[in-house]
Protein backbone atom coordinates (compact mmCIF):
# COMPACT_ATOMS: atom_id res chain seq x y z
CA UNK A 1 0.00 0.00 0.00
CA UNK A 2 2.22 2.84 -1.19
CA UNK A 3 -0.68 5.63 -1.52
CA UNK A 4 -2.82 6.03 1.15
CA UNK A 5 -5.83 8.35 -0.11
CA UNK A 6 -9.03 7.18 2.36
CA UNK A 7 -12.27 7.05 0.38
CA UNK A 8 -14.29 6.57 3.49
CA UNK A 9 -14.71 10.04 4.94
CA UNK A 10 -14.42 9.51 8.88
CA UNK A 11 -17.32 11.02 9.55
CA UNK A 12 -18.99 7.42 8.20
CA UNK A 13 -16.73 5.85 10.45
CA UNK A 14 -17.68 7.97 13.66
CA UNK A 15 -21.38 7.31 12.93
CA UNK A 16 -21.03 3.85 12.46
CA UNK A 17 -18.83 3.76 15.76
CA UNK A 18 -21.94 5.47 17.40
CA UNK A 19 -24.23 3.72 16.06
CA UNK A 20 -22.70 0.17 17.51
CA UNK A 21 -22.10 1.91 20.49
CA UNK A 22 -25.99 2.67 20.88
CA UNK A 23 -26.69 -0.98 20.04
CA UNK A 24 -24.31 -2.10 23.11
CA UNK A 25 -26.38 0.13 25.35
CA UNK A 26 -29.23 -0.56 24.03
CA UNK A 27 -28.50 -4.40 25.21
CA UNK A 28 -27.26 -3.33 28.41
CA UNK A 29 -31.21 -1.77 29.05
CA UNK A 30 -33.05 -4.47 27.36
CA UNK A 31 -31.43 -7.77 28.48
CA UNK A 32 -32.02 -9.50 31.86
CA UNK A 33 -29.34 -12.15 30.83
CA UNK A 34 -26.24 -11.24 32.40
CA UNK A 35 -24.37 -13.13 29.85
CA UNK A 36 -25.60 -10.76 27.15
CA UNK A 37 -25.11 -7.32 28.88
CA UNK A 38 -21.19 -8.11 29.38
CA UNK A 39 -21.42 -8.87 25.55
CA UNK A 40 -23.54 -5.54 25.07
CA UNK A 41 -20.56 -4.06 27.21
CA UNK A 42 -17.85 -5.98 25.06
CA UNK A 43 -19.99 -4.10 21.67
CA UNK A 44 -19.57 -0.94 23.42
CA UNK A 45 -15.88 -1.04 24.08
CA UNK A 46 -15.26 -2.17 20.51
CA UNK A 47 -17.02 0.86 19.19
CA UNK A 48 -15.17 3.21 21.27
CA UNK A 49 -11.58 0.63 19.84
CA UNK A 50 -13.07 1.54 15.93
CA UNK A 51 -13.10 5.33 16.80
CA UNK A 52 -9.87 5.35 18.09
CA UNK A 53 -8.06 3.67 15.48
CA UNK A 54 -10.34 5.48 13.10
CA UNK A 55 -8.64 8.97 14.67
CA UNK A 56 -4.99 7.51 14.42
CA UNK A 57 -5.46 6.04 11.11
CA UNK A 58 -6.75 9.75 9.70
CA UNK A 59 -4.08 11.64 11.72
CA UNK A 60 -1.44 9.72 11.20
CA UNK A 61 -0.48 9.20 15.02
CA UNK A 62 0.04 5.58 16.20
CA UNK A 63 -0.67 6.33 20.05
CA UNK A 64 -4.37 6.50 19.30
CA UNK A 65 -3.74 2.60 17.88
CA UNK A 66 -1.73 1.74 21.34
CA UNK A 67 -4.17 3.11 23.37
CA UNK A 68 -6.59 0.40 21.88
CA UNK A 69 -3.92 -2.39 23.20
CA UNK A 70 -4.58 -1.15 26.36
CA UNK A 71 -8.43 -0.69 26.15
CA UNK A 72 -8.09 -4.74 25.07
CA UNK A 73 -6.21 -5.86 28.01
CA UNK A 74 -8.66 -4.00 30.23
CA UNK A 75 -11.63 -5.80 28.30
CA UNK A 76 -9.80 -8.79 28.55
CA UNK A 77 -9.56 -8.75 32.71
CA UNK A 78 -12.79 -7.10 32.73
CA UNK A 79 -14.27 -10.13 31.14
CA UNK A 80 -12.54 -12.84 32.72
CA UNK A 81 -13.33 -11.12 36.05
CA UNK A 82 -16.83 -10.40 35.31
CA UNK A 83 -17.79 -14.17 34.19
CA UNK A 84 -16.13 -15.79 37.34
CA UNK A 85 -18.64 -13.43 39.57
CA UNK A 86 -21.03 -15.05 37.39
CA UNK A 87 -20.58 -17.96 38.02
CA UNK A 88 -19.97 -17.77 41.94
CA UNK A 89 -23.32 -15.44 41.48
CA UNK A 90 -25.18 -18.75 39.84
CA UNK A 91 -23.86 -21.06 42.04
CA UNK A 92 -25.41 -18.80 45.03
CA UNK A 93 -28.99 -18.15 43.57
CA UNK A 94 -28.87 -20.65 40.25
CA UNK A 95 -29.79 -17.63 38.40
CA UNK A 96 -28.18 -14.70 36.54
CA UNK A 97 -31.14 -12.81 35.91
CA UNK A 98 -29.77 -9.37 36.64
CA UNK A 99 -33.38 -8.30 38.42
CA UNK A 100 -33.23 -10.89 41.07
CA UNK A 101 -29.44 -9.59 41.94
CA UNK A 102 -31.62 -6.46 44.26
CA UNK A 103 -30.11 -6.99 47.51
CA UNK A 104 -28.00 -3.49 46.96
CA UNK A 105 -31.20 -1.81 45.79
CA UNK A 106 -31.92 1.35 48.01
CA UNK B 1 -13.64 -0.80 -4.12
CA UNK B 2 -12.53 0.35 -0.76
CA UNK B 3 -15.99 2.11 -0.48
CA UNK B 4 -18.09 -1.11 -1.86
CA UNK B 5 -15.96 -3.29 1.53
CA UNK B 6 -16.68 -0.46 3.83
CA UNK B 7 -20.28 -0.46 3.34
CA UNK B 8 -20.72 -4.17 2.97
CA UNK B 9 -18.87 -4.40 6.34
CA UNK B 10 -20.77 -1.78 8.16
CA UNK B 11 -24.30 -3.55 7.08
CA UNK B 12 -22.65 -6.68 8.68
CA UNK B 13 -21.48 -5.39 11.85
CA UNK B 14 -24.69 -3.52 12.68
CA UNK B 15 -27.13 -6.27 11.93
CA UNK B 16 -25.47 -8.92 13.84
CA UNK B 17 -24.88 -6.28 16.75
CA UNK B 18 -28.43 -6.36 16.61
CA UNK B 19 -29.04 -9.66 16.44
CA UNK B 20 -26.58 -9.92 19.65
CA UNK B 21 -28.34 -7.66 21.74
CA UNK B 22 -31.56 -9.21 20.33
CA UNK B 23 -31.16 -12.61 20.26
CA UNK B 24 -33.03 -15.53 22.84
CA UNK B 25 -30.90 -18.05 23.22
CA UNK B 26 -27.86 -16.67 25.07
CA UNK B 27 -25.38 -18.97 22.52
CA UNK B 28 -26.69 -17.77 19.46
CA UNK B 29 -25.50 -13.88 20.86
CA UNK B 30 -22.10 -15.72 21.40
CA UNK B 31 -21.76 -16.80 17.97
CA UNK B 32 -23.47 -13.30 16.67
CA UNK B 33 -21.23 -11.57 18.71
CA UNK B 34 -18.32 -13.49 16.76
CA UNK B 35 -19.89 -12.47 13.01
CA UNK B 36 -19.48 -9.10 14.26
CA UNK B 37 -15.48 -8.87 15.78
CA UNK B 38 -14.58 -10.25 12.58
CA UNK B 39 -16.52 -7.33 10.69
CA UNK B 40 -14.43 -4.93 13.12
CA UNK B 41 -11.31 -6.72 12.01
CA UNK B 42 -12.02 -5.87 8.66
CA UNK B 43 -12.47 -1.76 9.46
CA UNK B 44 -9.11 -1.99 10.98
CA UNK B 45 -7.88 -3.86 7.44
CA UNK B 46 -9.39 -1.08 5.60
CA UNK B 47 -7.75 1.62 8.06
CA UNK B 48 -4.46 -0.03 7.53
CA UNK B 49 -4.53 -0.77 11.35
CA UNK B 50 -2.68 -4.71 10.41
CA UNK B 51 -1.06 -5.31 13.62
CA UNK B 52 -4.86 -4.39 15.55
CA UNK B 53 -6.46 -6.05 13.36
CA UNK B 54 -4.26 -9.40 14.33
CA UNK B 55 -4.50 -8.80 18.07
CA UNK B 56 -8.07 -8.08 17.92
CA UNK B 57 -8.84 -11.42 16.10
CA UNK B 58 -6.36 -13.42 18.70
CA UNK B 59 -7.66 -11.53 21.74
CA UNK B 60 -11.83 -11.01 21.23
CA UNK B 61 -12.43 -13.71 18.93
CA UNK B 62 -9.79 -16.30 20.08
CA UNK B 63 -9.62 -15.36 23.75
CA UNK B 64 -12.52 -13.53 25.23
CA UNK B 65 -15.36 -15.06 23.18
CA UNK B 66 -13.85 -18.87 24.21
CA UNK B 67 -14.69 -17.68 27.91
CA UNK B 68 -18.21 -16.42 26.88
CA UNK B 69 -18.86 -19.82 25.48
CA UNK B 70 -17.33 -21.77 27.76
CA UNK B 71 -19.36 -19.92 30.52
CA UNK B 72 -23.00 -20.08 28.62
CA UNK B 73 -21.68 -24.05 28.52
CA UNK B 74 -21.35 -24.68 31.87
CA UNK B 75 -24.08 -22.93 33.23
CA UNK B 76 -26.29 -24.60 30.56
CA UNK B 77 -29.28 -22.26 31.48
CA UNK B 78 -33.14 -23.33 30.22
CA UNK B 79 -35.21 -21.14 28.70
CA UNK B 80 -37.77 -20.48 31.38
CA UNK B 81 -35.26 -19.44 33.85
CA UNK B 82 -34.83 -16.12 32.41
CA UNK B 83 -38.02 -14.38 30.91
CA UNK B 84 -37.94 -11.35 28.74
CA UNK B 85 -38.49 -7.72 30.68
CA UNK B 86 -42.14 -6.51 30.49
CA UNK B 87 -43.07 -4.90 27.51
CA UNK B 88 -42.84 -1.01 28.63
CA UNK B 89 -39.09 -1.75 29.75
CA UNK B 90 -38.33 -2.72 25.98
CA UNK B 91 -39.82 0.18 24.25
CA UNK B 92 -38.18 2.84 26.72
CA UNK B 93 -34.90 0.78 26.41
CA UNK B 94 -35.51 0.82 22.70
CA UNK B 95 -36.40 4.82 22.75
CA UNK B 96 -33.58 5.59 25.15
CA UNK B 97 -31.10 3.82 22.59
CA UNK B 98 -32.31 5.27 19.88
CA UNK B 99 -32.63 8.52 21.16
CA UNK B 100 -29.15 8.77 22.44
CA UNK B 101 -27.78 7.65 19.06
CA UNK B 102 -29.60 10.89 17.34
CA UNK B 103 -28.13 12.93 20.34
CA UNK B 104 -24.62 11.91 19.07
CA UNK B 105 -24.96 12.10 15.79
CA UNK B 106 -26.28 15.48 16.10
CA UNK B 107 -23.65 16.69 18.36
CA UNK B 108 -21.09 15.34 15.64
CA UNK B 109 -23.08 17.77 12.94
CA UNK B 110 -22.33 20.72 15.20
CA UNK B 111 -18.50 19.67 15.77
CA UNK B 112 -15.65 21.83 14.27
CA UNK B 113 -14.76 20.35 10.42
CA UNK B 114 -12.48 17.30 11.63
CA UNK B 115 -9.21 18.09 8.51
CA UNK B 116 -6.99 15.07 8.10
CA UNK B 117 -2.99 15.15 7.50
CA UNK B 118 -2.05 15.02 4.12
CA UNK B 119 -2.06 11.59 2.37
CA UNK B 120 1.51 10.27 2.86
CA UNK B 121 1.93 11.62 6.15
CA UNK B 122 -0.21 8.57 7.72
CA UNK B 123 2.01 5.76 5.84
CA UNK B 124 3.45 3.08 8.61
CA UNK B 125 1.25 3.96 11.08
CA UNK B 126 -0.36 0.90 11.58
CA UNK B 127 3.02 -1.25 11.37
CA UNK B 128 4.39 -3.82 14.14
CA UNK B 129 7.36 -1.69 13.94
CA UNK B 130 6.02 1.74 14.63
CA UNK B 131 3.42 0.52 17.31
CA UNK B 132 6.61 -1.60 18.68
CA UNK B 133 8.66 1.46 19.23
CA UNK B 134 6.09 3.33 20.53
CA UNK B 135 4.53 0.83 23.56
CA UNK B 136 8.18 -0.10 24.67
CA UNK B 137 9.47 3.98 24.53
CA UNK B 138 6.49 6.26 25.68
CA UNK B 139 4.23 3.72 26.64
CA UNK B 140 6.50 1.52 28.95
CA UNK B 141 5.10 2.26 31.85
CA UNK B 142 1.59 1.17 31.40
CA UNK B 143 2.91 -1.81 29.63
CA UNK B 144 4.93 -3.03 32.51
CA UNK B 145 1.12 -2.11 34.61
CA UNK B 146 -0.99 -4.46 32.46
CA UNK B 147 1.18 -7.29 33.58
CA UNK B 148 0.54 -6.47 37.19
CA UNK B 149 -3.39 -5.91 36.42
CA UNK B 150 -3.44 -9.56 34.67
CA UNK B 151 -1.73 -11.20 37.72
CA UNK B 152 -4.30 -9.67 39.79
CA UNK B 153 -7.07 -10.50 37.97
CA UNK B 154 -5.76 -14.16 37.45
CA UNK B 155 -5.36 -14.60 41.13
CA UNK B 156 -8.77 -13.17 41.57
CA UNK B 157 -10.63 -15.20 39.35
CA UNK B 158 -8.93 -18.33 40.82
CA UNK B 159 -10.33 -16.94 44.33
CA UNK B 160 -13.70 -16.52 43.27
CA UNK B 161 -14.38 -19.54 41.30
CA UNK B 162 -12.48 -22.00 43.91
CA UNK B 163 -15.12 -24.23 45.41
CA UNK B 164 -15.41 -23.90 49.00
CA UNK B 165 -15.48 -26.71 51.23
Amino acid sequence: MTETIRMVPLEHYIILSLIIFSIGAMGVLLRRNMIVVFMSIELMLNAVNLLAVAFSSFRGDAAGQVFVFFVMVVAAAEVALGLAIMMMIFRNIRSIDINQLNQLKW
Amino acid sequence: MEQIIFYALAFVAIVFSALTVGSRNAMYSVLYLIVTFFAMAGFYLLLSAEFVAIVHIIVYAGAIMVLFLFTVMMLNLNAPLLLPRALLVRILAVIAGGSFALVLIAALGKAAHFTPVAPGASQAVGTVNVLGKMLFNEFLLPFELTSVLFIATMVGVVVLTKKEE
